[in-house]
Formats: structure tokens, sequence, C-alpha cells
């Protein structure tokens, strides 16, 4: 219990102490420490962006895809009117080559009557004569009536 | 302890190592009860409490400062250890623990003192932990470290302190320490001026300047004895507690002598005792560092309004 040198050795000694921890031991662990905060709140911060700029890319995303479904039915309908259309096209297309075809036809009968006919007067001029001659061999010379016939021939 | 009577046992455990210089002519008795006169003055361990006292103030308490330096070591050992692994990345470990108590430390000292003073919070720092760890010693039972410390001496009968805190020169000499800063900053804060009249303006104060005279004496008294309380309260606060903590181990260590049944007894009181103890060394090194800041922020402190 006695007062002695050993109080000024522990001053002596805390003073050392105290001393190194000032110079050595806080200020690199404070540093660290407050570099440390510093950075958590940087991360927070950038992780409160990021949170933002999702939000921002769905909504993008979403305003995007409602373009695209608009878009695609837009297309669709488009489509649809022009199969309609081509539809249409065509069958006016057919009804216009089957009149075609059908005046050709008809056109090419008409000649074919017309050819028959033709034919046919060539042929009754012909048999006339032949009937006429039959009939009128037996009375008729040949030689004094051709002159005749030949002019009925020719009005034919 | 065989053969060592209780008061003898006790006695022994509470006698620091000390170092010092007798006086010449001081009659030295030695273990054969023959006397033996110094000559010139010696500088030498003494070998019984007479001895000790008759040092006066030239001895060194080799055991208690030898701890207090030994756990300071380990204090700034292990913290520079992790102030050089410290960094900005993910801590790991014991950094974990020590910035904890950094911060600990940090957040008590902003929230007393309020001034800008970059040795504060270093010093509240080496407080807790030294004075922590200083306590701590007190867990380590009685016999172990005084025990191996005789067996290496070869001396039975060497007087050994470990708990540095039970050793009034350890806490004293931290509290004039942190006294002596307190008047060094009272007087680089105020001035000379300003601390004397701090000294004496205070509490009693009179507009008339006569009349202040008469307070001046009452004031200077009343001051001085609330300055000079604030170490020697904070070093006994410390002391009597510690002192009395490894008082009461020491008893019950007696008691492991005294047969089995005793002795089992024992060892339940000294595992109560510890758990308690764990608090009460801690608590102790909380409050020298909470006081000695408050010290501190009050030599900061500068009143004008009275």
């Amino acid at each position: 219990m006695n007062i002695n040198a050993t109080l000024i050795g522990q001053s002596i000694t805390f003073f050392i102490f105290v001393w190194f921890c000032l110079k050595f031991i806080w200020p690199p662990i404070r540093n660290a420490m407050a570099e440390r905060e510093e950075k958590i709140a940087h991360g927070l911060q950038s992780a409160d962006r990021a949170e933002h700029d999702l939000e921002l890319a769905r909504e993008k995303v979403l305003r995007q895809l409602h373009d695209a479904k608009h878009e695609a039915a837009a297309i669709i309908e488009q489509a649809n009117k022009r199969s309609a259309q081509i539809v249409d096209e065509a069958k006016e297309q057919a009804r216009e080559e089957g009149d075609r075809l059908k005046v050709a036809a008809q056109a090419e009968i008409e000649q074919e009557v017309n050819r028959a006919r033709e034919k046919l007067r060539n042929q009754v001029a012909t048999l006339a004569v032949a009937g006429a001659e039959k009939i009128l061999q037996s009375s008729i010379d040949v030689n004094i009536h051709s002159e005749l016939v030949d002019k009925l021939a020719a009005e034919l | 302890m065989s053969g060592v009577s209780s008061a003898e046992y006790i006695k022994h455990h509470l006698v620091n190592m000390t170092y010092g210089k007798l006086p010449a002519g001081y009659a030295r008795v030695d273990s054969h009860g023959e006397s033996q006169t110094l000559e010139q003055a010696t500088w030498t361990l003494a070998h019984n409490p007479e001895e000790a006292s008759a040092m006066g103030f030239n001895a060194l308490h080799l055991d208690t400062l030898g701890w207090s330096v030994v756990t300071g070591l380990i204090f700034c050992t292990l913290f520079y250890r992790m102030a050089k692994k410290a960094s900005s990345d993910v801590p790991h470990g014991m950094l974990n623990f020590v910035e904890m108590v950094v911060d600990f430390v940090d957040t008590t000292v902003k929230d007393i003192f309020h001034y800008r003073n970059s040795l504060i919070a270093p010093m509240a720092l080496t407080i807790f932990v030294w004075v922590f760890l200083m306590n701590l010693m007190d867990l380590v039972p009685v016999d172990w470290l005084p025990g191996l410390a005789g067996k290496i001496a070869g001396n039975e009968h060497l007087y050994f302190k470990v708990v540095p805190t039970t050793d009034v020169n350890i806490t004293l000499g931290m509290a004039f320490t942190v006294f002596g800063l307190m008047i060094f900053f009272s007087i680089k804060e105020k001035g000379v001026m300003g601390f004397v009249k701090e000294l004496t303006l205070h509490p009693f104060n009179a507009p008339k300047w006569y009349v202040n005279i008469l307070l001046v004496p009452i004031n200077l008294i009343l001051e001085t004895v609330s300055l000079i309380a604030k170490p020697i309260s904070l070093g006994l606060r410390l002391f009597g507690n510690l002192y009395a903590g490894e008082m009461i181990f020491i008893l019950i260590a007696i008691m492991f002598g005294a047969g089995w049944a005793l002795g089992l007894f024992a060892g339940v009181l000294q595992w109560a005792w510890a758990v308690f103890h764990v608090l009460v060394i801690t608590l102790q090194a909380f409050v020298f560092m909470v006081l000695t800041v408050v010290y501190m922020a009050m030599a900061h402190d500068v009143e004008e309004e009275h």
C-alpha cells in the first residue's frame, strides 16, 4: 500500500501507450472505417439507382411490347384486307377471262357457220346443176344450154 | 500453502514485489532472524513488507508495473496488427472485434466530448482496453502466476501481485496523468488567467468587486477541493473495486485447502464470483474511460455565463 515511484513509472508507461495509439492505431483503423462507410453509402446509392433504372427499363419494355402488339394487329388487318382484295381481283379476272373466251368461241362458231354456209351454197349450185342436168338431159342439149346454165350458176 | 496460516496467506498475497533503495543504517533481518545493519544505501528487492515500507518513495513495484506494461503491449500489438490489416474491404475475424471496440469508444467520446482534440479518442481507447486487460488479470486464479514466478525464481515466498489495478500506484499514476492533461488543456484553452478565474470566481460570484474579494478565498477552497478530488476519486474508485474483488478471490482460495467438501464449494463460489467480476472489470474500465473524457470535456468548457 506504499506510494512510490511506481506511480511515475505507470504515468510514463501510460503516456507511451497513448502516444502509440494516437500515432499508429487510431488513425488507420478510423480511416479504414470511414472509407468503408463511404464505400457502403456509394454502394447503396448505386443500388437505388440501379433499381430506378430497372423500373424505367421495365416501363420501356412494356411500352414497346404494347406498341409491337398494336403494330402486329395492324399488319394482320392489312394482310387480311390485301388477301380479300387479291381474291376479288382474281374473281374479276376470271370472270373477264371467261367472257373473253365465250366471245371468241361465239365468233369462231359464227365463222364456222358462215364457212359451212358458203360450202353448202357451192354444193347447192353444183347439185342444182347436176339435178337440172339430169332432168334436162333428155331434152336439152348441153351445148345449146350451157350458156344459160353458166349464167345461172354465176347468179348463185 | 501448507503450514501457512490464513492471515499469513492473505498478507503474502497483498505485498508487491518491491525493488527499491534501502536507506543507510537500516537493520535488515534475514530469514534466520539475524539482524544486519546496512552501511550504505542499497538498491535491492524487499524481503518483507517492513523493508518495502522503509524504501519510501524510491521503489518500484516490479510485478504490477511489469504486468501493466505486458498488458499494454498486448493491447498495442493486437490493435497495431489489426490497424495494419484494416482496409475498406470486408473486415474479417479479429478485425471485426477491434473495429467494434474502436467504434464503441468513438461513439462514447463523441457523445461526451464536443471539441476538436485528436488526443482524446485514442487516449480513451487506450484507457478502456488497457484497464480492461489489467483488470482481466484478476480472473487468473490467484495462485497460478505467483506460483509459477516463485518456481522460476526458486523462491517460494516471492511476493508477486499480478493484477496491476489492485496497486494504488498504478491507478493513481493514471489518474494523476489524466489530471495533468486536464490542467494542461484547461490552461491551453482558457489561458492562465482563465484557469485562475475559474478557480476563484466560481461558484459564488457577486456583481460588486469588493464583495467578490471576500468570496475569492471561499471559492478557491471549494474549487481546489473539487479539483483535487477528481483524480483521487478516479484512481481510488478503480483501485477499490479491483482490490475488493481480488480480496474475495483470495478468501475463496483459502477454502481450497480446507477439505474436499469446502474445496468444491469454493470452486462453485470462485466460478460465480468470476462471472460477476467480468461485469465489474468491464464496467470499471468503462467508467475510468468515461470519467477521463468527461474531465477532458470540462477542461475545454469555457463557462462565461456565470
